[in-house]
């Protein structure tokens, strides 16, 4: 029963998640534009990226790679499919981690110097973000669990609820927010892969991915983008029907502070990243998830 | 209209020259000519770009790495020779070491001469370079159709 919820839902998130994405990646291409004093590319500009990305004739360093990316863009549709049938968020947030590990692998298994310097920089990445995604997903447990009287890890969890859970774990939420930036490769955390115009390392993970191994990386993004914002609006919606549109401002509110950072911070050294990382997953989701446990 | 066309993306390279033309590129890229109005966008991997601007001459050193990143770059691609050095090697054609315009190294398909080229004229010869992507862009279109 819940395997075929997982694959409806994965079918879902497939068709609309890309579409949803892609229309986000060209907004925030033209907010950042108009952020720069400049008029910005057409909304549909990501689309047209993919479509000429496809168009491309088929080279590849060697055969492994592309196995690897589609097996990242698999696991990130199975990670929004888990999200959206309902389903077991801790789930969903190793799942969507297994992605990411099949992207590094696809950048570290051509022997190219540039490719790989983006490989680690993208696990370093990967090791900043994730103590507190895991704190997130206990928090919203212990959260659940003050709410309602009985714990769960279940997305759909939140449709029983009386209050949302940020009530009970904003502060879990400020620092999710902070790990949000590395998550959406948003400077100043944009070490590996940056959408900017031409800052990185040749091209950091991506250098020796073109053609339709590069488009699959685009729609892959635009995925995760839309599984990030999805978290975001999980922390605000409860019984209530209604609060599903104070969700959608909510995610429209902090889309836009995402750019806003993205366009007014410079890039940081890894060492920052991480320690800064760290320091407010222990702070944030340590008191916080202290504070529910003793009290 | 080949996708091709509306997201033309970049590489730059510069050879033998007084860096002028290579000041100029890179100001047709910044915010006051906004190119990305265009799609265009400066990558610094030729795998990822459609359109390869060449300033300066070529000369012994650098022909290889010319080469090296035309070949690098995936069908269909455009190399647009800008300022006069990359066209014919302007004032540098005589010195010891310079072979020529970029067209000794590899396929050139838009000249836009200048010492300095303007930004303008790199705009204008990038919109003409997108008209031969699409032409190559269906030219292997039909050819993957047929193969
Ligand atoms: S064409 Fe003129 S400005 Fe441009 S690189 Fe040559 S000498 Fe310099």
């Amino acid at each position: 029963m819940t395997i075929l919820a997982v694959l409806i839902g994965t079918l879902i998130f497939a068709v609309l998640a890309p579409i949803l994405g892609c229309l986000l990646a060209g907004l925030d291409r033209k907010i950042s534009a108009r952020m720069q004093g400049r008029v910005g590319p057409p909304l549909l500009q990501p689309y047209y990226d993919v479509r000429k990305l496809i168009e491309k004739d088929d080279v590849a360093v060697n055969g492994t790679e592309r196995v690897y990316i589609i097996c990242a863009l698999v696991f990130t549709l199975i990670a929004g499919g888990i999200f959206v049938s309902g389903g077991n968020l801790l789930m969903c947030i190793f799942v969507l981690t297994l992605g990411a590990l099949f992207f590094i692998l696809a950048a570290y298994c051509t022997s190219s110097p540039y490719a790989q310097v983006g490989a680690s920089r993208e696990t370093l990445q990967v090791m900043s973000y994730e103590p507190m995604v895991l704190f997130m997903a206990v928090a919203f447990f212990m959260a659940v669990q003050a709410i309602l009287g009985m714990g769960s890890f279940d997305v759909r969890a939140v449709l029983y609820l009386d209050v949302p859970v940020i009530t009970n774990i904003w502060l879990v939420f400020l620092g999710f927010l902070f790990v949000l930036t590395i998550k959406l490769r948003k400077s100043p955390f944009d070490l590996s892969y940056s959408h900017h115009a031409h800052q990185e390392i040749v091209k950091g993970v991506t250098t020796e991915m073109s053609g339709k191994t590069l488009a699959m990386v685009e729609v892959m993004h635009w995925c995760e983008n839309v599984l990030f914002m999805l978290w975001v609006a999980l922390f605000f919606v409860w019984g209530n029907p209604a609060s599903i549109i104070l969700a959608l401002v909510v995610v429209a509110v902090v889309y836009f502070f995402e750019i806003w950072i993205d366009n007014n911070f410079a890039r940081v050294k890894w060492q920052t990243m991480l320690t800064s990382a760290w320091v407010v997953a222990l702070v944030a989701g340590g008191i916080n998830i202290a504070f529910l446990a003793y009290l | 209209m080949s996708y091709a066309t509306k997201s033309p993306w970049v590489i730059h390279y510069d050879g033998s020259s007084c860096n002028g033309c290579d000041i100029e590129v890179l100001a047709a890229l910044c915010p006051g000519y906004d190119v990305e109005r265009f799609g265009i966008i400066n990558t610094g991997n030729p795998k990822h770009a459609d359109i390869f601007l060449v300033t300066g001459s070529i000369n012994e050193q650098n022909i290889s790495v010319v080469q090296e990143i035309y070949n690098q770059m995936v069908e269909p691609k455009v190399v647009i020779a800008c300022g006069i050095c990359a066209c014919s090697a302007g004032i540098f054609h005589d010195c010891y070491n310079v072979i020529g315009g970029v067209d000794k190294a590899i396929p050139v398909d838009v000249y836009a001469p200048g010492c300095a080229v303007r930004p303008e004229a790199i705009i204008d010869a990038v919109v003409q370079g997108l008209a031969i992507l699409d032409e190559k862009s269906k030219a292997l279109k039909a050819q993957k159709k047929g193969a």
